[in-house]
């Protein structure tokens, strides 16, 4: 009579472990569809609010930009133009010299401004001050010096590269 | 609880009465008849809004009203990612958020549910409607492309119909004698901003009746002593269902917005003849056709067919929303089954005019 009990106590045993399994299988495939059903919901409207994100990070691959009949900048003054998606200054100046620079202050990102009669950039924001012809970081807060760019004078225009 | 879940419960409990609304919650109960289906389409309205509220969101990231407002919707459609989805699921939602309102309202309507002491959820409920009907017409304005040019221009005839007021009622709304970038910028203010701040504490009081009175069961259960009537608690056993059809409601918005995406027209050209085939919205079609019928009855030809036409309307609709102060009680009698059989009127009436108008599209 024993040797029954013994066999069928292990038989309820099998039983409810597979109970108690299918239940925590059951559950994490729900927990995971679940995942699953609120990142597809998710992924469409990350995607939606990050497009111009992405429009913009194909404008900052650019590598070159030709500035038309910029070779016509009379000595002593500047071009602002877009590089990209930031501003930058062509700078033709009084000794006939050429110099490209971004124009964003790398201290806190405004945008800076060539003066002639100085022969300096200047931030307005908090004062920072930068070398002309190379871009350094002279005075004030800014950190580092100005990206600097190639520049390449032509018959029609002027071209503006990355170094 | 751990001691420190229970301390934070109690401090908040002290100060919101969480345990006030935790009793109410668990002596809520909804009642369960053959009928009871009917109950989940406030609820799926209520999901479908919430829907609305999140697209609209997201559209108003992107859209432009004013002279740009074409420009930035096919923006919206074809470059940005999704937006085409965005757009669509706003759209879809709305028609299906009309659909479910509308079967609401009729469930309601032949429950008897606008019965004492329910009169003011009848009331706030057709305001909500009304509303909603304000917001699909002004919503379908903003694209400004053909059908949507149309669709107001004919549209702003019906409160121009109005004698002696209405033509500056009508010019007022559109901003000048034709539809412009003038109509589609205070259609915008209105759809974004005027509407939603009516709709909401609207919807809130609404909502507040709801819990207040609970569910009405229908008369046949309510002829039932009380003992045989059966009800569910509404923690969590009708909570689960109701968000079990709300989950329903999304995958078959998903379904419909990703298959069969909201089309964008040729942007409107105020010299360009209509297009052939235009029509209202669905739920417009009744009404329009009604209109259009009755102006071509014989002797009401021409601008008397019009008014005669808006006034008919008119009194019909006020009747329907004064329906709870006519069949007021279980003892009605004679007007219960008045109201029962206006209500089936009044359905023939939208089914056969909106058949009608499909069919006569040329």
């Amino acid at each position: 009579m024993s040797s029954h009990i013994v066999l069928e106590e292990p038989k309820m045993n099998t039983a409810e472990d597979s109970e108690k399994a299918t239940r925590r299988a059951f559950l994490v495939a729900a927990g995971a569809a679940g995942l699953c059903y609120t990142a597809a919901l998710a992924y469409p409207i990350y995607r939606y609010l990050a497009s111009p994100e992405e429009m913009a990070s194909s404008a900052t691959a650019v590598k070159e930009v030709s500035l038309r009949d910029a070779q016509k900048l009379p000595a002593g003054s500047v071009l602002m133009f877009k590089f990209g998606t930031s501003p930058a200054m062509l700078i033709h100046h009084a000794d006939g010299t050429w110099a490209s620079l971004s124009a964003v202050c790398t201290h806190l990102g405004c945008t800076v401004q060539y003066e002639p009669h100085l022969d300096r950039i200047h931030c307005a924001c908090h004062g920072g001050v930068y070398n002309a012809y190379t871009g350094a970081n002279v005075s004030g807060p800014p950190p580092k010096p100005l990206k600097k760019f190639n520049v390449a004078v032509g018959e029609n225009s002027v071209e503006v590269s990355r170094s | 609880m751990t001691t420190k879940t229970a301390f934070i419960y109690d401090w908040v409990d002290e100060r919101l009465g969480l345990s006030e609304l935790a009793v109410f919650a668990r002596k809520k109960t909804v009642p369960v008849h053959a009928q009871s289906f009917w109950y989940y389409w406030g609820g799926i309205s209520l999901f479908l809004f919430l829907v609305q509220c999140f697209t609209g969101v997201l559209l108003l990231v992107y859209y432009r009203p004013g002279a740009e407002s074409f420009e930035s919707v096919r923006q919206i459609t074809y470059v940005m990612h999704f937006g085409w989805l965005i757009r669509s699921a706003h759209s879809w939602s709305a028609n299906l958020m009309m659909f479910s309102i509308l079967v609401h309202m009729f469930s309601v309507y032949f429950m008897k549910a606008y019965r004492k002491p329910r009169e003011l959820g009848w009331l706030s409920g057709m305001g909500l409607l009304g509303i909603a009907s304000v917001f699909g017409f002004s919503g379908y304005l903003l694209p400004m492309d053909e059908l949507s040019y149309f669709a107001t221009k004919v549209g702003l005839e019906i409160p121009a119909a109005i004698p002696i007021i209405g033509p500056s009622i009508a010019s007022m709304l559109r901003g000048g004698p034709d539809v412009s970038e003038f109509t589609v910028q205070r259609f915008f203010a209105l759809h974004v901003v005027v509407l939603p701040a009516l709709f909401l504490p609207l919807l809130a009081f609404h909502l507040w009746l709801v819990q207040k009175h609970g569910n009405a069961a229908p008369p046949s259960e309510e002829a039932k002593p009380l003992r045989e009537r059966k009800t569910m608690p509404f923690m969590p056993n009708f909570l689960r269902k109701d968000l079990a059809m709300w989950l329903i409601s999304l995958n078959i918005l998903a379904l419909l917005a990703s298959v069969f995406p909201w089309q964008l027209g040729k942007q409107f050209d105020s010299l360009a003849p209509a297009p052939m085939g235009i029509h209202p919205e669905w739920y417009f079609m009744s009404p329009f056709e009604m209109l259009k019928l009755l102006g071509m009855v014989k002797w009401l030809q021409g601008e008397p067919g019009e008014i005669a036409g808006i006034l008919l309307f008119t009194i019909g609709i006020a009747l329907w929303v004064m329906i709870p102060f006519y069949d007021t009680s279980r003892d009605s009698g004679k007007r219960g089954r008045a109201a029962h059989y206006f209500g089936l009127v009044a359905v023939f009436a939208l089914l056969a005019t909106t058949a009608i108008g499909y069919w006569t599209i040329r």
